[in-house]
């Protein structure tokens, strides 16, 4: 690894001056994507800011009013170990307790896997579904926008000169709602997905109040498939509404060929997740009702 | 990826602590200021490196102070420092379990994390879990099991599986595969590996000796 600065600023406002200071200084949580990129030389740097210890950072709290708010360096062992959290968002907790394996999930953050924008990172998709929010903070102060316009490319994000994320925002689970994220991945905790899908469904008398699906893995960045998710608004509960919300999905992927899998082999998968997904959430909004 | 010889040897960049006015009032880690575990020059410096700066690790309940450059990672620190040789360097990018140790009671890869960053916690290795001379149940299941070959990978899993015990008391094979998911060996030993965990698991009584 090159040699770099290193430094632990305590504020969100610190960070932001550093960042703003050092415009080439990347930010590290818990590192299982920045130093491997670093030693790599995937990316480069000659300012590391550790930013665990910025108290924002590192908030967890679940309140039944307002929803959860996850600090975007919460490593991934809080959010399933927190029975609250775990209670109210078992989608989420799933989600943590599958990125990489214990070690990985000792360090790596939600905030992380967000930010490094990978197009396969498995929370988003969830996040998505989930109508999660982002906070930033930055020289020309907060602001908020939903997840699913934050990354706009493999690495790429919206984050501005100086910006960070601060925490992520999920509302209180409604009534009648549940969420899933599946994935298809070779091998379970050392391996990248092939394709994946995240649901969050509102059932109400067997009938879709609302449903957002958002898929990993097919698009330069997490795809938010907005209309296979409006399509099942009001239809009824059964195997036609999903085909056809399934159908949506795969019509909007827009894979790559890769080592991994065929363009078309994921357009198949996108199907099948989503119809998938969609059956354990619906089965979750029962269970939870 | 990185060769796999030592990085520290590259050359000494800059001195450590010029160029930061404008970062007067940033402490380096205000969690560790408060242990009193840092040396009074690295309080007063606001941000390290990138040349080499004083670090303190607790390691196996012993403190160690090092000079290290904010870059070496706690494996480097580890091995190239300290002679804690246990903990392996086989991938170095996060992916073999060879290097876990573990870091406040949960397990890491020690190469992907930064010495600096491990300051002010309890970090403990394979060195530091038989204090008596005496094998730790794991260890012994390993042996017990033919849990190893060429046995490069056996500290990450002993580790691992040490890390995993002290939380969980797995019931089943599945749930022994579930705490062992990081770590990878190339000889296949997989399934002396598990037989030997679910045996230190019942030694262990699971869970309890957190
Ligand atoms: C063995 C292994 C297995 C893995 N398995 C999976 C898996 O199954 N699924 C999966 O999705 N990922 C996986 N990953 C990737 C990685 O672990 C995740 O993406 C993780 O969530 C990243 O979080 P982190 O806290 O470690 O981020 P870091 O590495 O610290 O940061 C990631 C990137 O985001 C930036 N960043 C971090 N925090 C902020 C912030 N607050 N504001 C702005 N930018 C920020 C950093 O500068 C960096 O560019 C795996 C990685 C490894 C090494
Ligand atoms: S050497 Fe650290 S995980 Fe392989
Ligand atoms: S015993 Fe040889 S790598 Fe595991």
């Amino acid at each position: 690894m090159k040699w770099f600065d290193y430094a632990v600023p305590e504020t969100v406002d610190e960070a932001a001056g550093m960042l703003a200071a050092h415009p080439r200084a990347l930010l590290l949580a818990g590192g299982t994507d920045l130093l491997v990129q670093l030693r790599a030389g995937r990316k480069e740097t000659d300012w590391v800011i550790d930013i665990k210890r910025v108290g924002e950072l590192n908030e967890l709290r679940y309140d039944a009013a307002r929803g959860l708010t996850l600090g975007a360096a919460v490593p991934c062992y809080r959010i399933y170990q927190d029975r609250a959290v775990s209670q109210a968002y078992p989608a989420l907790a799933e989600v943590a307790s599958l990125i990489g394996g214990t070690q990985i999930q000792g360090r790596a953050s939600i905030g992380g896997n967000l930010c490094n924008a990978a197009p396969s990172a498995d929370a988003v998709p969830l996040l998505i579904a989930m109508r999660a929010q982002c906070r930033i903070a930055g020289p020309a102060g907060a602001r908020q926008i939903a997840v699913e316009d934050f990354c706009t490319g493999p690495g790429r994000t919206v984050l501005g000169p100086g910006e960070l994320l601060v925490s992520l925002h999920l509302p209180p689970p409604a009534p009648g709602s549940g969420a899933r994220y599946l994935r298809f991945i070779p091998r379970n905790e050392m391996d990248i997905a092939v394709a994946g899908a995240g649901v969050e469904v509102v059932v109400e008398n067997g009938t879709f109040r609302s449903a957002r699906i958002a898929l990993a893995a097919v698009a330069p960045t997490p795809l938010f498939v907005r209309e296979a998710g409006d399509s099942l608004a009001g239809r009824p509960v059964n195997p036609e509404s999903l085909a056809a919300a399934a159908g949506i999905a795969r019509a909007a992927a827009r894979p790559i060929t890769d080592m991994r899998g065929t363009a078309e082999y994921r357009r198949h998968l996108c199907a099948v997740l989503t119809r998938r997904a969609l059956e354990a959430a619906i089965q979750r909004a029962r269970e939870t009702r | 990826m990185s060769s796999k010889k030592d990085p520290d040897v590259s050359k000494k960049p800059r001195s450590a602590f010029s160029r930061r006015g404008f970062l007067g009032g940033v402490g380096v880690g205000g969690g560790v200021l408060g242990s009193g575990l840092l040396s009074p020059v690295a309080e007063a410096a606001p941000a390290s490196g990138p040349a080499a700066v004083p670090i303190t690790l607790k390691i196996n309940g012993k403190t160690q102070n090092l000079t290290l450059e904010p870059r070496v990672t706690l494996l480097d620190a580890l091995r190239n420092h300290l002679d804690l040789t246990g903990a392996k360097r086989v991938c170095d990018r996060g992916t073999c379990g060879a290097c876990t140790v573990i870091l406040n009671g949960r397990v890491v890869y020690s190469c992907t994390v930064l010495a600096i960053d491990a300051q002010g916690k309890e970090i403990q290795t394979i060195e530091g879990i038989a204090p008596a001379g005496k094998l730790h149940p794991v260890s012994a299941a390993f042996v017990q099991h033919d849990a190893q070959q060429c046995g490069y990978c056996t500290p990450g899993f002993v580790m691992a599986a040490k890390g995993y015990l002290d939380r969980h008391a797995p019931k089943s094979i599945e749930d022994v595969e579930k705490g062992l998911g990081g770590n990878l060996c190339r000889c296949g030993t997989y399934v002396g590996v598990r037989q030997a965990v679910l045996e230190a698991s019942r030694e262990m009584k699971g869970g309890r000796n957190a």
